[in-house]
């Protein structure tokens, strides 16, 4: 693929992913219509209404405005990473936002690294010991990883190392020093990790096996490559392409199940702001959350689709 | 030298027909969560909203197998009682999203051309968009009941069906008998329901079990959260939230909902593992 025909590839995602998105800002944009109620009582929550307050609302959302003129006002500041006023808690939506970031940012990653490292291990042992009990092992786990809710898992953890044997601290997520977070956010990082490791063994598992029945894996047994040559050479390295897509998809899983786990552990992120949000109908940072979630997992699928291009060399011709 | 210069053979996978002690075991959990979803209240030794405030969070006990809530009401009567919503909204949702699915994969796959576009679009759009936070944003700033979480969930789970019967009926257009019936002036939607429809029935099935399994683990998860069902009811999810601040005191409000969720999920999940690996490639044989 000469550089031109990836630029025009590029120009192309890209054009649909910003399609995509005023889609999605749209849609979020209309929640506040839909909500029940008055669309001023929606705004201002279920804090004191002064004629003065409603007029600061009626100009900050255009509402003199006809409808798509409202949306494209609205969309010109969320552009500019401006959605309004917490109604709740009175101050910038991107401020209160920027404010949760950093809990969720490192359980979101704890738990992907948990989720690969675990996920692969599983993957490549029940592909190597193909219908064995380990095999048998991995998949019956992989199938109840799957099956258990995030917060079901969460639960279990806590009361078993939490509450049973005290090992790990039961709610909040700490001093913001590294270590501490660590410790108070290893039971959620594993809890959040689960459903992903049993998405990327099944993946691996799956890729390896295939990977195996080659005859080019045949023949360099039969040349006396070594075993673990094989396995990364030969076995992961084809395997790359369906392992890196279930890593895409982990990450996506991992931050909607975030919303659950902090929920499930107290720990004050994006997504339990989120849940909150909903309870107080405080439509401005609900409506920043939700785009930001959207814009990070349409970004991650863009990336996946790109790593093709540098894994495989004949997804290129094309 | 002969047995040398043979072509290696693969490990000889066992046959998909016969059912492993696995799959037995699913079934069963599947029959008795369908039998609790009947008859839950009359199996259940109490009611499953009767307070008895004199004794609150009981251990388990010959009298309460799983103990007692922070109202004093019977864990295992309410988890017997929670199978008839944990049943019922899955299975709506996987039998709307099959017809849904159904109807539009056909037509896509069967006519191509422009209907098709317009139809994976909007799959593709679906794709996109992550499904339980977009159930989550909606059931919960409309303040949605259950039945509106389903309807939601409906709308989420049918384009996996679409695109999946898409391809099949592909597979299918080409296929001598299809071409047969064209060539004998049969109407278009005709040859779909009555001759291709019936052919993809087997996969259908195995897909609807796991999205039962599937729809099963969000919905319980919005009502976790609070959104979709009503406080106190005798829901799955609904308990695991409630019991989530009495796990230090009477651990199994928690963690049997919690199981009842997990197993129950499972079991439609390895029931339809099952199903795909033995119906899915029957029709291959007979073309």
């Amino acid at each position: 693929m000469t550089l031109r025909a990836l630029a025009a590839f590029l120009g192309r995602r890209l054009l649909g992913l910003v399609l995509l998105l005023l889609i999605i800002s749209f849609l979020v944009f209309s929640l506040i219509y839909l909500a029940p109620g008055n669309l001023v009582d929606a705004l201002l929550g279920t804090g004191e209404k002064s004629p003065q307050l409603v007029a600061a609302i009626e100009a900050r959302y255009h509402l003199d405005q006809p409808f798509m003129v409202q949306y494209l006002l609205w969309l010109k500041d969320a552009v500019q990473l401006d959605f309004g006023t917490s109604i709740k808690l009175n101050e910038s939506v991107t401020a209160v936002l920027a404010d949760r970031m950093s809990v969720t940012l490192f359980l979101g990653v704890f738990g992907f690294l948990v989720a690969v490292v675990c996920g692969l291990a599983l993957g490549i042992a029940a592909a190597l010991r193909r219908g064995t009990s380990v095999d048998r092992g991995a998949v019956g786990l992989a199938v109840l990883g799957v099956s258990t809710p995030t917060f079901a898992t969460g639960l279990i953890l806590l009361w078993v190392f939490g509450i049973l044997l005290g090992w790990f601290p039961v709610i909040g997520d700490g001093d913001p020093t590294f270590s501490d977070r660590l410790w108070h956010l290893t039971l959620p990082a594993i809890a959040l990790g689960v459903t992903g490791t049993a998405l990327m063994a099944k993946m691996t598992r799956a890729a390896l096996i295939a990977g195996y029945e080659q005859d080019y894996v045949g023949f360099a047994r039969s040349r006396g490559v070594g075993g673990l040559r094989i396995l990364l050479v030969y076995g992961l390295r084809n395997s790359l392409v369906p392992i890196v897509t279930a890593a895409g998809m982990v990450i996506t899983a991992t931050l909607t199940g975030s919303v659950l786990i902090e929920q499930t552990f107290s720990l004050k992120g994006v997504g339990e702001l989120l849940i909150s949000s909903i309870n107080n109908k405080d439509i401005p940072v609900v409506q920043a959350t939700t785009i930001l979630v959207a814009v990070l997992v349409v970004v991650v699928n863009l990336l996946v689709d790109l790593s093709y291009f540098a894994i495989d060399p004949r997804t290129r011709r094309a | 030298m002969t047995e040398i210069l043979d072509a290696p053979t693969t490990v000889p996978s066992r046959r998909p027909g016969r059912p492993s002690i696995l799959v037995g075991l699913s079934f069963l959990v599947i029959a008795l969560v369908v039998v609790c979803a009947i008859a839950g209240p009359a199996l259940a030794p109490y009611s499953a909203s009767a307070q008895d405030l004199t004794d609150t969070l009981a251990e388990p006990s010959a009298a309460h197998l799983l103990g007692t809530d922070d109202l004093g009401r019977d864990v295992f009567s309410r988890i017997l009682a929670g199978a008839a919503s944990a049943l019922t909204g899955p299975l709506v949702i996987a039998l709307g999203a099959m017809l849904i699915g159904s109807l539009l994969g056909l037509t896509a796959g069967y006519r191509g051309g422009f209907t098709e576009t317009a139809i994976m679009r909007w799959v593709d759009l679906m794709y996109a968009v992550p499904q339980l936070l977009i159930a989550i944003v909606v059931v919960g700033v409309l303040s949605g009941t259950y039945w509106e979480a389903v309807l939601v969930l409906i709308v989420l789970t049918a384009p996996g069906d679409t695109r999946i019967l898409r391809g099949a009926a592909i597979e299918q257009r080409g296929l001598p008998y299809v071409e047969a019936l064209r060539v004998l002036g049969v109407p278009g939607p005709r040859i779909l329901i009555r001759h291709v429809w019936p052919t993809l029935v087997p996969l259908s099935v195995a897909q609807t079990f796991l999205n039962f399994a599937t729809s099963l683990v969000t919905l319980a998860s919005l009502s976790f959260l609070g959104l979709g069902v009503a406080p106190g009811a005798a829901d799955w999810g609904r308990m695991l939230a409630e019991g989530r601040d009495l796990v230090d005191v009477n651990p199994w409000t928690a963690i049997a909902p919690g199981l009842a969720i997990a197993l129950t999920a499972a079991g439609f999940n390895i029931a339809g593992d099952w199903l795909h690996e033995r119906l899915a490639g029957r029709g291959k044989d007979r073309t």
